[in-house]
C-alpha cells in the first residue's frame, strides 16, 4: 500500500522558494531516510507534510493514504495518523506530560469513532510504552518537556508516538543533542515501533542514526529536490566524503 | 489562516452571563449629593451612627481627587449621570425565603449557574444574591444560625447585629482610605455580613453573587467578614453583568479580619461584561478588598480569578498584624479585547514572623493592557518576616501589553524578600506542536493557559475550579466550555 506519495512538490516561505520539485514514495512499512547539509530544505519538507503555517505551496501534490494530504489543517492530519516528532520539542509549563497525552490520544479515538479511554485504562496504556522508551513513570508527571534534558525530550517524543501509533512517523533530527546512550535507547525506542502498516521517515544530518535505525532508503536532500537514492550504503559514502560531491554532482 | 488569524479566531468570544433580566424596579434618578445619601440611609431605616458615617465619608469624599497613578486610561466618570440605587419591586421590606422570591430573578440566578434552590446543586454552599442594590435571597441562614454563624444581607445585619456593625464597619478599610472606598462608604446600599464564632469551622462554603441588572447604575456593595478566634470559613463572590454600551461603575469594599488563630479564605470569580471587541461598554471595576490578620497565627488567603470588567483597579491586601500571622495572594487576571487591569496586593507585615505569598499569574491578550502592582512592607517590628512573590505575565499575539511594578519597602534588617517575575507568550511553537497531536487551536490555548495558571486554579474551593477554569477557556476561546 502506498502511504505517502510526494509529485513535484514546490513549497516557499515569502518569495524564496525552499522546496524545488519533490517527488517520493513511501510504502507501508517502509523506513525512509531523509539526509542533506544544512540548507537543503529537511526541515522545510517536514513542516509542509506536518501542516505547520508559514510556507506557500505553489505546486505539486501530496496523497496520504491516497487523500490530498495538503487540504487537511494540522491537527486533522495528526488525527489521521501523521506524527511528526519535533527536532526541538516545546515546554509547555504547568501543562503535565501525561495530561497532553490523554488529550492526543483521545482526540486521535475520536477521529476513529471511538470513546475517550477513562483515566484508569489510560494510565494502564501509557505504563505499558514507558519500558519502550526507559521512561520513569514521573515522567507524566512533570509539565510537557519542562526542564527536560535533551535526551529526555527526544524520549518523550517517542513515547508519544508510542501511544498515539501513527501511521506515519516523520523524526526530525530526532538523533541531534543526543549522547550515545540516548541515542541507542531512541534508536531502540523507534525500532520497536516498526511495523508493515507503519511507515518512517527520518530526517538527519548524520549517518551515526542510521547505524541504529537501518533504512530500506536513503534520499539526499539538496537545494531542494532529491539528488539522489541509495540503501543505506549511500548513507555510508555520504559520511566519508560529505555533502560537496553531490552539490558538485547536480551543479554538473 | 496564519496561527495568528487563529488566535484572534479564538479570542473573539461571546459573553454568555449578558443577558438583561426584565423586571420592574424601583431606581433613584441619577446625581449625587447629600440628599442621596440620605435617601439611601433612610430606604434602609438605619440607625444614626450608620447615617453619620455616611456623611462623614461623603464629605471626605467630596475632598478627594480620582487617583491617577494606575496604568489605566478611561473617559472621566460624572458622577451625576449616575443612579445609586436600584431593586427590585417587592411587596415587603427585607429578604423572603425562596417562596417569595420573584420567579423571574431565580430564574436569572438558574442561567447564571447559580441555583437558589437549596436542594440544587450547590447543596454544600450557602449563597446571598445581590441584585442591583439589594440582597435578594439568601439560603441557608437558619441552617447556619444553628452553629451561631452569621451570614446575612449587610443591610439586614445592620438591624440584627448592630453593635457588631459598630464594632467592625471601617475598621480595616477607613472611609478614608482612598476615593472610591469613600464614595462606597457614603453610597453602599448592601452586601454580606458575616460572623464566625470562637472555634467555630463554618461547616459550608458562603458565597454572595453579585448581579448588576439596571442600566446607569452603580453597584456599591459592602462585605464584612469576621472570623472570631480559633474560627475558619471559606468564601466565594462571583459577578455578572448585562451587556450594554455604556460603562457601569462598580465600586465595592471588602473588609476581612481574623482574629488568634482564625483562618479566612476568600474566593472571587469576577466575571463583569467586559465591554466589546472594541472597548464599547463594560464595568469598571475599582475595588478596595483588604483583610487584617489581627490574631496570632491567623491566616487570610485571597484568591482572585479576574476575566471581567472593561477596567480593573483592585488590590486585595493583608496586614499582618498578629504575631505568626500568615497572608496569601493568588491571582489570575485575564483582559483580552480592550480590557485593563491594574491589580495586585499588598502584604503589610507589622507583627514578627509574618509570613505572606503573593503568586499572580496575568494573561493578555488582543489589544488589552494587563499589570500586576504589588507592595510588600515590613515595618521596624517585623522580626523575622518573609515573602515570597511571583509574579508571570503570559501574552498572546503582538498587540496586548503586560506590566509589573512590584514595591518593596523593609524597615528590619531580619525581613527575607524573595521576587521573581516572568513574562513569556504562547508561541507559534506551542499551538502548532498541541496540533501536531491532534488538538484543535481552543483546546491547545485553553490548555497551555490552564497550565499556566495552574498553581492558583488549584487554591479554589472544588465546587467552584471547574467553574472557573471554564471560564477562563471562555474568556479566550470561542467553543470550549
Amino acid at each position: 500500500m502506498k502511504m505517502l506519495e510526494i509529485k513535484n512538490l514546490h513549497a516557499s516561505v515569502g518569495d524564496k522558494e525552499i522546496l524545488r520539485g519533490i517527488n517520493l514514495t513511501i510504502n507501508a512499512g517502509e523506513v525512509h531516510a531523509i539526509m542533506g547539509p544544512n540548507g537543503a530544505g529537511k526541515s522545510t519538507l517536514s513542516n509542509v507534510l506536518a501542516g505547520r503555517d508559514g510556507y506557500t505551496i505553489t505546486q505539486g501534490e501530496v496523497l496520504y493514504k491516497g487523500e490530498n494530504l495538503l487540504e487537511l489543517a494540522a491537527e486533522e492530519r495528526a488525527q489521521r495518523g501523521v506524527f511528526l516528532a519535533f527536532q526541538y520539542p516545546v515546554e509547555i509549563p504547568g501543562v503535565s506530560n501525561i495530561y497532553l497525552l490523554k488529550a492526543a490520544l483521545n482526540a486521535v479515538r475520536k477521529y476513529q469513532g471511538l470513546d475517550e479511554l477513562d483515566a484508569i485504562d489510560f494510565l494502564s496504556l501509557v505504563r505499558s510504552k514507558l519500558d519502550l522508551v526507559k521512561m520513569d513513570e514521573q515522567f507524566l508527571h512533570r509539565g510537557v518537556n519542562e526542564g527536560f534534558s535533551g535526551g529526555e525530550k527526544k524520549r518523550n517524543e517517542i513515547l508519544q508516538m508510542a501511544l498515539l501509533e501513527p501511521s506515519l512517523a516523520i523524526l526530525d533530527e530526532t538523533d541531534s543533542g543526543l549522547d550515545i546512550d540516548a541515542l541507542k535507547t531512541v534508536s531502540e525506542g523507534v525500532n520497536g515501533l516498526r511495523s508493515a502498516d507503519r511507515s518512517i521517515v527520518m530526517i538527519t544530518h548524520y549517518q551515526r542514526l542510521l547505524d541504529y535505525i537501518e533504512p530500506d532508503f536513503v534520499h539526499v536532500l539538496s537545494d531542494g529536490k532529491i539528488v539522489k537514492t541509495g540503501d543505506k550504503e549511500l548513507a555510508k559514502e555520504l559520511e566519508k566524503t560529505g555533502y560537496s560531491w553531490v552539490q558538485q554532482g547536480q551543479a554538473e | 489562516m496564519s496561527e495568528q488569524e487563529q488566535i484572534n479566531e479564538v479570542l473573539a468570544t461571546d459573553y454568555q452571563a449578558g443577558f438583561v433580566t426584565d423586571i420592574e424596579s424601583d431606581t433613584f434618578p441619577p446625581g449625587l449629593s447629600e440628599e442621596t445619601v440620605r435617601k439611601i440611609s433612610r430606604m434602609k431605616d438605619e440607625p444614626e451612627f450608620l447615617l453619620e458615617w455616611r456623611l462623614k465619608a461623603y464629605h471626605h469624599w467630596l475632598t478627594l481627587e480620582t487617583p491617577e497613578w494606575a496604568h489605566v486610561n478611561y473617559p472621566e466618570i460624572d458622577y451625576q449621570a449616575i443612579s445609586y440605587y436600584s431593586a427590585p419591586k417587592k411587596k415587603t421590606d427585607g429578604p423572603k425565603s425562596l417562596d417569595e422570591v420573584d420567579p423571574e430573578l431565580l430564574r436569572t440566578y438558574e442561567k447564571l449557574g447559580v441555583p437558589l434552590d437549596e436542594r440544587a446543586r450547590l447543596a454544600g454552599v450557602a449563597v446571598d444574591a445581590v441584585f442591583d442594590s439589594v440582597s435578594v435571597a439568601n439560603t441557608f441562614q437558619d441552617k447556619l444560625a444553628e452553629d451561631g454563624i452569621i451570614f446575612m444581607p449587610f443591610s439586614k445585619a445592620v438591624h440584627a447585629h448592630p453593635e457588631l456593625i459598630k464594632k467592625y464597619l471601617g475598621s480595616v478599610v477607613s472611609y478614608k482610605d482612598n476615593f472610591y472606598a469613600a464614595l462606597n462608604s457614603a453610597l453602599f446600599s448592601d452586601g454580606s455580613f458575616v460572623y464566625i464564632p470562637k472555634g467555630t469551622r463554618c461547616p459550608m462554603e458562603l458565597s454572595t453573587y453579585f448581579r448588576i441588572n439596571a442600566a446607569n447604575t452603580g453597584q456599591f456593595e459592602r462585605t464584612l467578614i469576621i472570623a472570631d478566634d480559633d474560627a475558619y470559613v471559606s468564601y466565594l463572590e462571583g459577578c455578572t453583568a448585562p451587556m450594554r454600551d455604556e460603562n457601569q461603575l462598580h465600586a465595592a469594599v471588602v473588609e476581612l479580619v481574623a482574629h488568634d488563630r482564625a483562618e479566612i479564605k476568600y474566593s472571587t470569580v469576577q466575571n463583569w461584561y467586559p465591554g466589546d471587541e472594541n472597548g464599547v461598554g463594560g464595568i469598571f471595576n475599582f475595588v478596595t478588598k483588604r483583610a487584617a490578620c489581627r490574631g496570632v497565627s491567623s491566616k487570610v488567603s485571597w484568591t482572585q480569578v479576574e476575566t471581567g470588567s472593561a477596567i480593573t483597579w483592585k488590590y486585595p491586601s493583608i496586614i499582618l498584624q498578629g504575631d505568626n500571622s500568615t497572608g496569601e495572594f493568588y491571582s489570575v487576571a485575564v483582559t483580552n479585547n480592550m480590557q485593563q487591569a491594574d491589580t495586585g496586593t499588598k502584604m503589610i507585615h507589622l507583627g514578627k514572623n509574618t509570613s505572606s505569598t503573593i503568586i499572580s499569574k496575568g494573561i493578555a491578550a488582543g489589544r488589552s493592557q494587563n499589570s500586576y502592582r504589588g507592595l510588600v512592607r515590613v515595618g521596624p517590628n517585623a522580626e523575622n518576616a518573609r515573602n515570597y512573590t511571583e509574579c508571570d505575565s503570559l501574552l498572546m499575539g503582538d498587540q496586548c501589553g503586560a506590566h509589573t511594578f512590584p514595591y518593596i519597602e523593609v524597615k528590619n534588617p531580619t525581613a527575607q524578600i524573595e521576587h521573581e517575575a516572568s513574562t513569556s507568550k504562547i508561541s507559534e511553537d506551542q499551538l502548532f506542536y498541541c496540533k501536531q497531536r491532534g488538538l484543535d487551536a481552543d483546546d491547545a490555548v485553553s490548555m497551555i493557559v490552564n497550565g499556566f495558571c495552574k498553581e492558583v486554579m488549584r487554591q479554589l474551593p472544588m465546587e467552584f475550579a471547574v467553574e472557573a477554569q471554564n471560564l477562563l477557556s471562555l474568556s479566550l476561546e470561542g467553543s470550549v466550555g
